[in-house]
């Protein structure tokens, strides 16, 4: 089965407190750490994983600056086959449309079964995967928990619903899939990893490799497009205790006390 | 405007979900008129009962009656929708799991604006929509702009508008049914898989210790059952968690996990995604322990504390244990 995983290089939220920069244009991108959005990860692993057990190729497709090469290669030590970078100047300030439609052609140029995407990633809005499958005329599911592999005309999939719950479909290949965190255990990827697929050649296609017209892509071909960022005033919000420790603790103490959290 | 909006409810057991009145609120600040009308689709008897109810709130409330619609699977649902919405209808779902699910596609088969998770919407200036947008798991906003001239699929973030209970639109239901067409789909829902239910409830406890990401390592979460104990506490968690195997899904809060009524809530290195928050009902009184001021936890929260878990958890621990 051969599998396209749709990854994106974004700034780790886990290692960051982002900030809005102070003409709200942007947040601050000094000294951000970068790394591949956690639900691409899963994505990854799990295209791995149904190669592993049924063969075929994983390939790794990102759109980004020169940059977010790193993260096709962080990719390809995990065990991904190959890799796509997207870049272009002219796509940039695409929006969720714009990515997919970029993300469209390459599928074309291709033979792939199966395309995975993350559910999400930085901004939240989770969109790309299912654009693209509507784009490629494709079925999709999002917040894919379970995969199995039925034949190579269909396959299982679990989705994540609200309760904890776990709605079960059918859905014909190919199709266009997003993964949910927590669907598999990505693997660890040590720096020996990354330095045998360093120089491993990742091809850079931009709008004339993929027969893209730059009016469709990139802020010109952008209905959606963010303004500014800001902190939104959000009214009192929590009350902060401050103090030393102990103070600190004497206090919440007395107000778990009075609310019957200590019993 | 000449653009018609429309609302697509989630229902179950014959009862419109929240958001349906949700809805109403949004539409209003969208058109000056506030004239939305209701979608609705499903089969049977619970399906009259749900169409009945809205039409107190919606001017118009547009039945689809399908087997082939008993059980909302997007690909079905989108493809009814396609063939009865009129050309540069503004669509609203909620952001839920099967708003994130239709709701890109059908913008593109539309050929439509997509806005996804609105918390917030500021009017309409020209052709476009000006809403209010989170990135970065809430830690910061962002005004988005769209060009809503040809249409709109809009994903409202449930609970961020307040519910329109006027009840007032005296609105009729109109059978749409036989205009749905085709429903044949390439994607077919087979069943829904309940939840396991774990060796602790954690909906029952009056009093939750709940971890996330601030845990760091799953030998720590030792710090926050000895938390738990010395409180008289159950031990629940926020997704990555269970995302990494260290507790089972039953301990989950959120909206992919379990909704509970505790009467404190011990968020303890928890970011407070609104997938999180949308599990907490019932007004607890919430402690949030976080190393980041920014972590929108501190918003949500009553009291808050500005520290390492790991650190503070044990002294806490320490001193409740003494003057015990």
């Amino acid at each position: 089965m051969d599998i396209l995983v749709c990854v994106k290089r974004v700034p780790d939220t886990a290692e960051n407190e982002i900030e809005v920069n102070s003409s709200g244009s942007d947040i601050e991108r000094d000294d951000l750490v970068y790394s591949v959005n956690e639900w691409d990860n899963y994505a990854v692993e799990e295209a791995i994983q149904i190669r592993d057990n049924s063969g075929g190729a994983v390939t790794v497709v990102t759109v980004g600056d020169e940059e977010s090469e790193e993260v096709l290669r962080r990719e390809m030590a995990m065990g991904a086959d190959n890799g796509i970078l997207c870049s272009d100047e002219a796509f940039e300030g695409s929006d969720g449309k714009g990515i997919a439609t970029i993300l469209k052609s390459v599928v074309e140029k291709g033979n792939y079964d199966l395309i995975l995407t993350g559910a999400q990633a930085d901004d939240g809005a989770g969109e790309v995967g299912g654009m693209l499958a509507a784009m490629l005329d494709m079925p999709y599911a999002s917040l894919v928990n379970s995969i199995e592999i039925v034949n190579d005309k269909m396959i299982k999939v679990g989705r994540e619903i609200e309760g904890g719950n776990q709605e079960m479909n059918e859905i014909d290949l190919p199709c266009v899939l997003s993964i949910q965190t927590g669907i598999n255990e990505p693997r660890y990827v040590g720096i020996r990893g990354i330095r045998k697929v360093a120089s491993v050649e990742i091809p850079v296609l931009g709008v004339s490799d993929l027969g893209l017209s730059a009016e469709a892509v990139g802020k010109s071909g952008a209905k959606v497009t963010r303004q500014d960022y800001f902190v939104p005033d959000l009214g009192e919000g929590a009350e902060i205790l401050e103090g030393s420790t102990e103070e600190i603790i004497e206090k919440l103490i007395e107000m778990l006390k009075s609310k019957g959290g200590i019993k | 405007m000449a653009q018609q909006i429309f609302a697509y409810i989630n229902h179950n057991d014959g009862a419109a979900d929240d958001t349906a009145l949700e809805f109403v609120t949004a539409a209003k600040k969208i058109t000056s008129d506030g004239a939305v009308t209701a979608i609705v689709t499903g089969s049977g008897a619970n399906l009259d009962t749900v169409c009945n109810e809205l039409a107190a709130s919606y001017n118009e409330v547009w039945k689809i009656d399908s087997d082939a619609l008993a059980y909302p699977n997007a690909e079905v649902v989108r493809k009814a929708l396609i063939n009865i919405l009129p050309g540069d209808s503004i669509v609203l779902f909620a952001h839920n799991t099967f708003g994130m699910d239709i709701a890109p596609g059908l913008s593109v088969k539309t050929d439509s604006a997509f806005i996804s998770d609105v918390v917030d919407i500021e009017g309409v200036d020209g052709p476009n929509l000006k809403v209010v947008r989170q990135e970065f798991g809430g830690q910061v906003s962002t005004h988005v702009t769209a060009d809503i001239s040809s249409g709109a699929v809009i994903n409202v973030r449930p609970g961020s508008f307040q519910p329109d209970e006027s009840k007032a639109a005296g609105g009729q239901v109109a059978d749409k049914s036989g205009e749905a067409g085709d429903l044949a789909a390439r994607r077919r829902y087979i069943e829904v898989v309940e939840a396991e239910v774990g060796d602790v409830d954690i909906t029952k406890s009056d009093v939750l210790v709940s971890i996330g990401r601030g845990i760091e390592e799953e030998d720590n979460i030792e710090i926050a059952e000895e938390l738990a104990e010395a409180m008289g506490a159950v031990v629940s968690c926020s997704r990555p968690i269970v995302d990494s195997k260290w507790l089972e899904k039953s301990r989950q809060v959120g909206t992919s996990g379990q909704t509970v009524k505790p009467k404190v809530y011990m968020a303890m290195g928890i970011s407070g995604s609104f997938q999180h928050m949308g599990g907490l009902k019932g007004s607890p009184f919430i402690v949030a322990v976080n190393k980041n001021i920014k972590a929108p936890i501190f918003q949500f929260a009553d009291v808050g504390v500005v520290a390492d878990i790991l650190e503070f958890m044990p002294e806490l621990t320490e001193k409740i244990n003494e003057i015990k």
